[in-house]
């Protein structure tokens, strides 16, 4: 029997999902940059304008502001839409629109709309656009009530998570990490869910919990691969939603494995790390930590076009093995 | 009487739109109507000087007859969005002063539950998406409203109010673009009241008319006396038509005034006493309606005093209404932030 | 935040250093690059300035004591910060562990380890205070739960930290007879004035035992003399700060010199024959030579008490004498006065009635230096435990030939290499320095110990 495990790549994981989204529900629509013949910025649209037609899969204007009002104003009145905003960076042209107007609607109105409405970000750096063209702005949006914000990690989660976000009634923001788009991971066929706000425990470990979200849940496991040779046993939570975010995941492994490192690609202060470091501090994981929390972001800096500068910016596996040593043989 | 209920059918065919168009009852309505909207901002504007209401609010007085007018062709199921100078909207769209009362009172009978005020103040289900704090805010909104609407084919419309200050936003821009592309089902209605807070179009605005903008955006720009009720009436039939027959939006240019300040905080050092005064007394949208429907015969002083004697309970029973509703629990306090979960 | 006061590194190899005076005091408002205090390092001192301005609080750091490199020493509140006093009980540990100057052992690897002189392990090493009860929040829980005090666990995290695994350690050091210590923020004035917390005990009899096969031993009961040896040990190698210097003298005058001396030795008649009327060893030398550098060296012949200084008329050596099941240190009063063949001959005395035991207590007690020579045992060079109230011993190595460089040529010659250690509150390494010049001038040109 052919038991052979079908794989795919997170930018197709994610134009499965919207595919099935779309024959499981009339409502279902996408729109965006270029989405349509050019197939997106990353292919992830690629065909699906041919086998959905211009109706349901719409080319804006190059208009971030209205495109993303015109979301809104569909998802609050009955429709489903997917919005791709062709790179994170210019969420902040479409910042109003998120933030005072999907993320509080519901709210304004006393809970008389719901606004069920899917944006994704193509995110982060490492393909050589610099700076205008390579942030990691997720916490931005994860400081917004009414927002859920996801990072999946893999093929698997980004289709999963997509199709949780189209179900959800409330506006759910996908930060993508544009270098995970050709990662390739097994993908169950047909429809299936992954729960918005549950982190993963992607490898169990007793020295030390690693925190870390989108493409660093990688780095992380291969870090702690490495490190496993030196006896050093790591736990990596892939955290998956930062808003709502898994409080309980995080806090149980940290009162496990006593030490905690959190690792983000987004700018290191302020960020999720941040967050991370805090709600473990004021847990009742804090009488469990034998050594300090230490965070791993980017850089203080707009991301450099030079590729050597480019890569110093953001954590690498060769930094979270360092990091991760020093926590557990008590440098630190 | 009889022959003023005669005069009035015989004269009609050389009558302004709406006297055409609607019957005599509605009329009275409207005129019902409009009182209201001026008698709840006034009652509002008081209970806010004593102090029953917080926060700030944007009066409408003098902009009536452009709120009754653009709503005075939508069905029920039509939908608007509106701007933070929305009570006029909310009334004209059907909302009950009671339940507008009590959101501004902070209750928990109010349309948004006390999470609103004045400024976000809604009613959904008479097709009202809200009131906007965000000058532009609502446009976008209102196309993908329309975008719904004919992707569902619901045959609705949708009409998104704004001010002459949001011209300048691009989200206006954008919005206006993708709706004349797209031949969405919705009316852009810019209130001009001549200022956008305190800076006057003159000074803001490159186009002498901001229905010339329209033309940027391949459609329909409309200039109408935002102060005459039949003159935005019949723009806004006009526009609702085109848009159900799926020919567009239409963009509509209400050229108005607002009697009162900006905000509760205005001092009003950019305009003259005079000019006030002018608009005040010579241009009184309800005054001018009115005199028109006696003129027409379409109603007599007591008529007139009925309405307004009706109006003032109304706004009464509406205060009442909202001290005695029930302020939200502080348990309550993350309510609403998310679709609550069944 | 308050700013942080540190003890800083001001020196290459420096890894403790000691504030040998505050110019400001707690509570007093300092601007940033005002003098705060002097440290004293084993080189020089060294003003170190203020990082801040704002006002002094909870000034930890005492004078005169060692403190390891990096540690707050006080903390300065800018004007619109709220001073947070530290807790009593943190503040007490704090200061009774630094005024301690070093930490009990934790293990019985510090306690005497054979009857010879104690050698300390690791040379030129202060041990690490706790710190201010500086522990990781898990540390704390576990060392509450057990009933012992953060402040007697020695960290072995980075700047003392206390972890897990050294809370570990002390509970099962604890073992079963250690009572609980209360602990945990409820500190009263009386609390306060208890000892030190209990070091983190050694392993209990029981847990050692453990460690080992039944009947792969056999228990001896310690006799006084172990006892003694042991307490003495633990409390001198705690209480005084060591410190430890060490150069090599060249003994080949020093043993010509011996020669002919024994060899002009006139014979006396004993009950056994005739035999000389002396016969000097190297060690006899070194003891007049000790002696003689004291009386050259006045400052440095002294003992400390909490007080003053005291400061000794002559040079009383102890020498440090293995007998069997222990070591004591017999003492030769007003040696720098006694000629090389009455200490040889006196020495030759008190070792064999300190053999038998016979030794009455004005022998041993007391004292203002002491010597100990394992150069017969072949032992190059090692470091000496002081033995109270001296301020110094003088650890002796082996004399031995070893090639020399002088004027860029190699010779041979005969090199014995010494280590003094001295109690830093009373010995300034320099004064230390001082000292021990004189001793090798002395070993060197051996004829100044003969007028």
């Amino acid at each position: 029997m052919d038991i052979a495990v079908r794989e795919l790549s997170y930018a197709q994981a994610i134009q499965e999902a919207m595919a099935i989204a779309m024959d499981m529900d009339e409502r279902v629509f996408l729109m965006g940059e270029d989405i349509g013949v050019y197939g997106g910025a990353f292919q992830v649209t690629g065909d699906l304008v041919e086998r959905y037609g211009a109706d349901r899969v719409i080319d804006t204007p190059i208009s971030e502001l209205g495109g993303a009002g015109v979301a809104v104003g569909a998802a609050v009145t009955g429709m489903r839409p997917i919005f791709e905003f062709q790179f994170s960076d210019f969420a902040t042209l479409g910042m109003e629109q998120i933030v005072n107007q999907a993320a509080k609607m519901r709210f304004m109105l006393g809970g008389e709309v719901s606004v069920p409405l899917v944006m994704r970000f193509p995110a982060g750096s490492g393909t050589g656009a610099a700076a205008q063209h390579s942030q990691s702005l997720e916490a931005w949006l994860g400081h917004v009530p009414g927002l859920k914000v996801i990072q999946p990690a893999t093929p698997h989660d980004a289709k999963g998570m997509l199709l949780a976000a189209v179900a959800d009634p409330d506006p759910v923001m996908i930060f993508e990490h544009k270098l995970l788009y050709k990662m390739k991971g097994h993908v169950p066929e047909g429809h299936y869910t992954v729960p918005i706000g549950k982190a993963e425990i992607r490898r169990e470990g007793r020295d030390l919990t690693i925190v870390a979200t989108s493409i660093m849940v990688q780095k992380a496991l291969d870090a702690a691969a490495a490190l496993e040779g030196e006896g050093i046993d790591i736990e990596v939570v892939d955290l998956r939603t930062i808003r709502p975010i898994d409080r309980q995941t995080v806090i149980a492994s940290v009162k496990k494995t006593s030490r905690l490192l959190c690792v983000y690609e987004a700018v290191k202060t302020l960020g999720i790390g941040a967050e991370v470091s805090a709600m473990v501090a004021e847990s009742e994981a804090f009488d469990y930590l034998d050594a300090p929390i230490v965070r791993l972001g980017g850089a203080e800096t707009p991301i450099p076009y030079n590729p050597d500068l480019e890569k110093a910016t953001v954590p690498q596996v060769a930094d979270i093995i360092a990091a991760a040593r020093d926590l557990v043989k008590g440098v630190r | 009487m009889a022959t003023a209920r005669k005069a009035v059918a015989d004269s009609r065919a050389n009558l302004p739109f709406v006297y055409r168009h609607y019957s005599q009852e509605q009329l009275k309505q409207v005129l019902h109507k409009m009182y209201l909207i001026r008698r709840f901002e006034e009652g509002a504007e008081e209970c806010y000087m004593r102090g029953l209401i917080h926060g700030t609010m944007h009066l409408s007085i003098g902009q009536e007859a452009s709120a009754m007018g653009i709503c005075m062709p939508l069905a029920e199921d039509d939908q608007i969005t509106s701007t933070h100078r929305g009570h006029g909207h909310c009334i004209a769209k059907g909302a009950e002063v009671s339940r507008m009362f009590a959101e501004f009172f902070g209750k928990t009978t109010g349309y948004c539950k006390g999470r609103g005020g004045s400024m976000h103040i809604a009613d959904v289900a008479k097709g009202n998406l809200g009131a906007n704090g965000i000058v532009a805010g609502g446009i976008p909104i209102a196309v993908g409203a329309a975008l719904s609407a004919k992707r569902m084919k619901t045959g609705k419309v949708v009409v998104s109010f704004f001010g002459d200050g949001a011209n300048n936003e691009g989200a206006f821009h954008e919005a206006l673009n993708m709706a004349a592309i797209w031949k969405l089902p919705v009316i852009f209605v810019c209130e001009n009241n001549g200022y956008g807070m305190s800076t006057s179009t003159a000074r803001s605005t490159a186009v002498k008319n901001i229905a010339e903008r329209a033309a940027a955006y391949a459609m329909p720009g409309v200039i109408v006396n935002g102060n005459i009720f039949s003159e935005v009436a019949e723009a806004s039939f006009k526009a609702v038509e085109r848009a159900r027959a799926g020919e567009g939006p239409t963009l509509i240019e209400s050229k108005t005034y607002r009697h009162r300040g900006h905000s509760k905080s205005d001092r009003n050092r950019y305009r003259t006493k005079e000019e006030i005064e002018d608009w005040m007394a010579n241009r009184d949208p309800i005054t001018l309606f009115e005199t028109e429907l006696r003129d027409f015969g379409f109603i007599d002083d007591q008529g007139i005093q009925a309405i307004r004697d009706a109006v003032a309970k109304e706004i009464a029973d509406g205060i009442e209404f909202a001290k005695a509703s029930p302020a939200p629990e502080i348990a309550t306090l993350e309510d609403y932030v998310y679709t609550e979960h069944a | 935040m308050p700013t942080e006061v540190i003890l800083p590194k001001v020196d290459m190899d420096m890894a403790t250093g000691q504030i040998s005076r505050w110019f400001a005091e707690e509570g007093a408002k300092v601007k940033k690059g005002d003098v705060l205090f002097e440290i004293e390092t084993d080189k020089a001192a060294m003003e170190i300035d203020a990082p801040a301005s704002g006002t002094l609080r909870n000034v930890t750091g005492k004078e005169r004591v060692d403190i390891p490199v990096g540690e707050p020493v006080a903390w300065i509140y800018a004007d619109d910060e709220v001073y947070a006093p530290i807790s009593p009980l943190v503040g007490e540990m704090s200061t009774k562990s630094t005024e301690g100057g070093a930490v009990p052992p934790t293990s019985q690897r510090e306690a005497p380890p054979s009857g010879l002189p104690a050698i300390s392990p690791t040379r030129g090493e202060i041990s690490q205070s706790p710190t201010a009860g500086r522990a990781t929040p898990l540390a704390r829980r576990l060392a509450r739960e057990a009933g012992l005090s953060i402040a007697g666990i020695t960290g072995s995290g980075p700047r003392g930290r206390v972890t897990r695994a050294d809370v570990e350690a002390a509970v099962s050091a604890k073992g079963s007879a250690a009572p609980a210590q209360p602990t945990a923020g409820i500190a009263s004035p009386a609390q306060a004035e208890v000892p030190p917390a209990p070091a983190a005990k050694p392993m209990s009899d029981d847990q050692v035992l453990k460690l080992f096969a039944e009947g792969s031993y056999e228990l001896v009961p310690h006799d006084n003399m172990r006892k003694t040896i042991a307490r003495r040990l633990v409390e001198a190698k705690s209480t005084i700060p060591h410190f430890y210097l060490t150069l090599d003298c060249e003994l080949d005058a020093l043993l010509a010199l011996r020669t002919q001396l024994n060899a002009a030795a006139p014979v006396k008649k004993t009950d056994k024959g005739e035999v000389p009327a002396y016969k000097l060893s190297v060690n006899d030398m070194v003891i007049k030579a000790m002696a003689m550098a004291l009386m050259a060296v006045p400052d440095a012949n002294a003992s400390w008490t909490d007080s003053a200084m005291v400061k000794h008329r002559h040079a009383d050596v102890g020498v440090a004498v293995s007998i069997p099941g222990g070591l004591i240190t017999p003492i030769i009063r007003h040696a720098d006065e006694k000629t090389l063949s009455t200490i040889s001959n006196e020495m030759k005395d008190l070792a064999s009635r300190a053999r038998s035991r016979k030794l009455k207590p004005e022998e041993y007690q007391g004292g203002t230096t002491a010597v100990s020579n394992l150069g017969m045992f072949g032992i190059k060079d090692f470091a000496a435990v002081i033995n109270p109230p001296h301020a110094t011993i003088l650890a002796v190595g082996a004399g031995e030939e070893r090639a020399v460089v002088k004027k860029g040529e190699i010779r041979i010659a005969t090199v014995m290499s010494v280590t003094l250690s001295t109690d830093h509150r009373a010995v300034d390494g320099a004064l230390g320095a001082e000292l021990l010049g004189a001793f090798k001038r002395l070993i060197e040109n051996p004829m100044g110990m003969l007028v």
